[in-house]
């Protein structure tokens, strides 16, 4: 059952990407900005797992994991994204691009160039359908929708996620309602680095490791799963990651093409951007004249 | 045609990259330079055709590209190949560099033409990232080709230009990128540009055609790039896609936010010095403290970014603008723009109102000003 | 139909359900100043979008001295002849003023240079350049801007600003003029200026002149005919005397 276990690769990758997707989606909605060093947060939480496995906890490598990250998330808000609210998107941007760089730099610093291994999350294999499928696949796949699910409960149902809500369409009236968007900003960054900590996680489940652009390109891609999806829009950042996800673990399997995965991928963001900027599920804004 | 009207600060790096290119060929002539001085000279002129032609993107049309070291990882393997082609039948000489040089910049104009087509209809961060996927695109297709015809991931060998005189070619394509894209940014299509990226919407109104100039922009960009690569080409024995890669892209970025968005002058000294301190550097800092380098990137964009725009820095910014203060300086003594003004003021037929405000400015005692205002009014 | 610059017919546009404007029939003819006026959301700057092809109307049609502009891009509309400034003041900020005057004479025929010639600085470069200075210079002087001419454009005090997208405007050698909201936020001395300026356009420019305004006294003071609108539709026109004496505009504004 070839087809099967490409169906659930395909699905756990997809996964892993609409997690990174939601705080690309999640901060692009609130914040108007594309937070480039997303990915990054992500190798700083594996690089935290991979400290404390070092000292095998593997549980307490995971809440530390979570810690860490928020804590950098709101702090590369507060440092470096907050001083430019209400600057030109472009200067926002190339801030960005900056500090995914030095993330990775610092990253390269402290703990060299030579990959780290991470031992420790070893689950084995299941028969399911006569199809050989890990264990691991089927956590990162289960962990993946309980997750969103509870984010889209949050957001529906809770006070803060109604503010999310309420900052995304228009900040200034949201403020005017007594919303401190200060905070539900920060709390943004909070929840997208928390989700890109788990991310890690899941990354290491597959490949256990780690260097300093372990984020980059996962980044990168889950942004094109959020474009995908619609950017902005939390059920559209899980659609397009799960689209992505099996696309490239369908791609990988056809030998042909297989080399060309990644020029795939982005040539379909392109071409999606072209057809449909706001992608499946995105909203249409018009710049008001 | 006065002689005091020309704009010395408009020719002035024309100046100091043409002297600097005529004392080293005189010093050439003496006795070949240094190979790692030429190597070097070769590497910042490669740079600083980037930081320019990037700078027309970035500085004066407002968009990202991140994927300008694609075009030049387009010209690098074409004018590479073609290079390869020419040179048994044509001879290591000027002329199969002209063709390569052809075919690697229009190739790469035409893929700046079909990344200018996205940027008709997307914007800002949304264009940055096509334009990142561009490049890891160009990127991802070399690395899969055969031996044969791009040497995939070993990389193409090209056959290099005679050292010796490839520096003066360098700095000669530095000159004409400069005077082209300057001429193009001096123009009235330039100003489209700058219009374009101030604001977008009152430039449509203004009746001008965005699609065609952003078009042209990213075209424009994308051809010195192109040269760019082919110059990389001449310049080292192989050509290899995981040189192209985004980082590259950011190098070239560094180069134009240290420099200062819009100012050409700042991204070539910016491009000389971070190209100099790459090369000195990678001598100092061995193994894992190479990162050093991109650490510093990292900061420098950050830091000079927050400060150039953060809004709650504005009367900082203003009361430290060293430009402003050297103007207030100098103000008395060159200020170009003025003499060529007050030259041309009387070029003008004057209106009726213009006709009274000479008059009171200029000619009339200053108890009768009042007097003559007065009376414009009244007109 | 050939005795108005600007005809429309029926005109309207809905977002959605939503109808912004619709059965909007203006006429304005040569060298009036014509108010467009009405509460606010009553869909006065849509109409200005609509005429210069912001908005496409899905209703209705409209002319431009009996050449239907309908679906033209905005550029294109532009260069057909009409020419706006904007609510929110929309000048190019971090260029000088000069410029900013400089780049609405851009598609004029008299300062033709094609690219290639820019590119390699050919003579009919330098002479364009010249050309194009002294002309926006000329236009400058009228509005009294020519001392700022070398400032950046946002360093201008707010009525400057509105005067000098007024300039730019004219510049692209208009033959409609659309002013939204030319006297917002303008104290009652820049006002005065401003209605004299306008009235000196007119005059000067030989030029036809639709303008959205709240202030009731710049609007009579200044407008030969208007046009009120209320929730998208017409709800009368004629001479600006006996328009605003009309009990519904007068309704309109009060409520009641």
């Amino acid at each position: 059952m070839e087809f099967l276990s490409t169906l659930i690769n395909g699905l756990s990758l997809g996964g892993r990407y609409a997690m990174i997707a939601l705080g690309y989606t999640m901060v692009y909605g609130i914040a108007k900005m594309l937070n480039f060093a997303h990915g990054d947060i992500i190798m700083v939480g594996a690089y935290t797992i991979y400290i404390f496995m070092a000292m095998n906890q593997p549980l307490i490598a995971i809440i530390a994991a979570i810690f860490v990250c928020v804590l950098f998330g709101v702090l590369i808000e507060k440092i470096a994204y907050k001083p430019l609210r209400g600057a030109s998107p472009l200067a926002v941007l190339i801030t960005a691009i900056g500090v995914s760089y030095l993330l990775q730099s610092l990253a390269q610093i402290i703990f060299g160039s030579a990959n780290k291994m991470v031992n420790g999350y070893e689950f084995g294999m299941v028969k399911f359908l006569g199809a050989d499928i890990q264990v691991s696949e089927l956590i990162t796949l289960g962990a993946a929708t309980a997750v969103m699910a509870a984010l889209t409960l949050f957001v529906k149902y809770t006070r803060t996620g109604r503010a999310m809500i309420a900052v995304s369409e228009d900040k200034g009236a949201a403020q005017l309602m007594g919303i401190n968007v200060n905070k539900i900003i920060m709390i943004t960054f909070a929840i997208g680095s928390a989700l890109a900590a788990l991310a890690g996680l899941f990354y290491l489940f597959k490949s256990p490791s780690v260097s300093n652009n372990l984020g980059a390109m996962p980044g990168i891609k889950a942004f094109t799963a959020a474009v995908i999806g619609g950017i902005g829009s939390i059920p559209g950042a899980m659609l397009g990651g799960l689209l992505l996800g099996i696309i490239e673990s369908v791609s990988y399997k056809i030998s042909a093409i297989a080399p060309y995965t990644d020029a795939i991928e982005f040539f379909i963001l392109i071409v999606i951007l072209l057809i449909r900027p706001t992608g499946f599920l995105g909203k249409k804004r018009r710049e008001k004249v | 045609m006065n002689i005091k009207k020309i704009k010395w600060n408009h020719y002035i790096n024309y100046i100091v990259i043409g002297i600097f290119t005529v004392v080293l060929t005189v010093m050439s002539l003496n006795g070949p330079l240094n190979s790692s001085l030429l190597f070097l000279l070769e590497k910042v002129a490669i740079s600083i055709i980037l930081a320019v032609s990037l700078s027309l993107v970035v500085g004066f049309l407002g968009e990202l590209s991140l994927g300008h070291a694609g075009f030049m990882c387009v010209g690098a393997y074409l004018g590479g190949k073609v290079s390869a082609l020419l040179v048994p039948s044509l001879g290591n000489g000027i002329a199969a560099f002209l063709i390569s040089l052809a075919v690697g910049a229009g190739v790469a104009a035409l893929c700046g033409v079909i990344i200018g087509i996205p940027a008709l209809r997307l914007r800002g961060d949304y264009l940055a990232i096509v334009t990142l996927a561009f490049g890891e695109i160009v990127k991802s297709v070399f690395q899969n080709t055969s031996k044969e015809t791009f040497g995939g991931a070993i990389g193409l060998n090209t056959p290099r230009y005679d050292k010796k005189y490839l520096f003066i070619i360098a700095f000669t394509l530095v000159l004409v990128t400069l005077a082209i894209i300057q001429n193009f940014i001096r123009s009235k299509h330039g100003r489209a540009v700058t219009a374009i990226r101030d604001n977008e919407i009152a430039a449509r109104a203004t009746g001008i055609n965005v699609t065609k100039y952003k078009l042209i922009t990213f075209t424009l960009s994308a051809t010195f790039a192109g040269i760019a690569g082919v110059l990389y080409s001449y310049s080292n024995y192989t050509v290899q896609s995981a040189k192209f890669g985004y980082n590259y892209s950011i190098e070239i970025l560094v180069m134009v936010v240290l420099g200062g968005m819009g100012k050409i002058n700042g991204s070539i000294i910016a491009a000389t010095l971070i190209t100099y301190l790459n090369t000195k550097l990678a001598t100092v800092l061995t193994g894992d403290l190479a990162v050093l380098q991109n650490l510093f990137y990292a900061l420098i964009l950050i830091v000079i970014v927050i400060y150039n725009n953060a809004p709650a820095l504005k009367q900082f910014r203003n009361r430290y603008d060293v430009s402003a203060i050297l103007k207030k300086i100098f103000k008395h003594r060159s200020d170009p723009s003025h003499v060529k003004d007050d030259a041309q003021k009387w070029d003008v037929v004057p209106t009726k109102i213009e006709m009274n405000e000479v008059l009171s400015v200029d000619m009339v005692p200053p108890e009768m000003k009042d007097y003559n205002k007065g009376n414009g009014g009244k007109k | 139909m050939e005795n108005y610059i600007l005809e429309t017919k029926d005109m309207g546009i809905s977002f959605g359900g939503l109808k912004a404007a619709q059965n909007v029939n203006l006429r304005i003819k040569k060298n009036q100043i014509y108010g467009l006026i009405g509460p606010n959301g009553a869909g006065k700057t849509t109409v200005f979008n609509l005429l210069t092809g912001v908005y496409k109307p899905t209703a209705g049609t409209f002319y431009l001295d009996g050449e239907e502009l309908k679906g033209l891009s905005q550029e294109k509309i532009n260069q057909k002849g009409i020419a706006r400034t904007f609510q929110n003041i929309r000048l190019f900020n971090n260029m000088t003023v000069v410029r900013n005057v400089m780049v609405g004479l851009h598609n004029n025929p008299q300062f033709k240079c094609s690219l290639w010639e820019s590119l390699f600085r050919l003579p009919r470069h330098f002479r364009c350049e010249k050309e194009m200075r002294a002309k926006a210079k000329e236009l400058l002087c009228i509005f009294d801007l020519e001392d700022e001419r070398n400032n950046l454009a946002c360093n201008l005090p707010y009525g400057k600003q509105r005067k000098l997208e007024i300039a730019r405007a004219l510049a692209t050698d208009p033959k409609l003029l659309l002013l939204d909201e030319p006297a917002a936020g303008m104290n009652p001395h820049e006002t005065e200026d401003l209605v004299r300026t306008i009235k000196l356009i007119r005059d000067r420019f030989d030029m036809t002149i639709l303008l959205i305004e709240h202030d009731m006294k710049f609007v009579s003071g200044l407008c030969d005919e208007i046009t009120v609108l209320n929730f998208g539709t017409v709800l009368t026109e004629g001479k600006t005397k006996e328009a605003l004496s009309n009990p519904e505009v007068v309704r309109a504004y009060i409520g009641g």
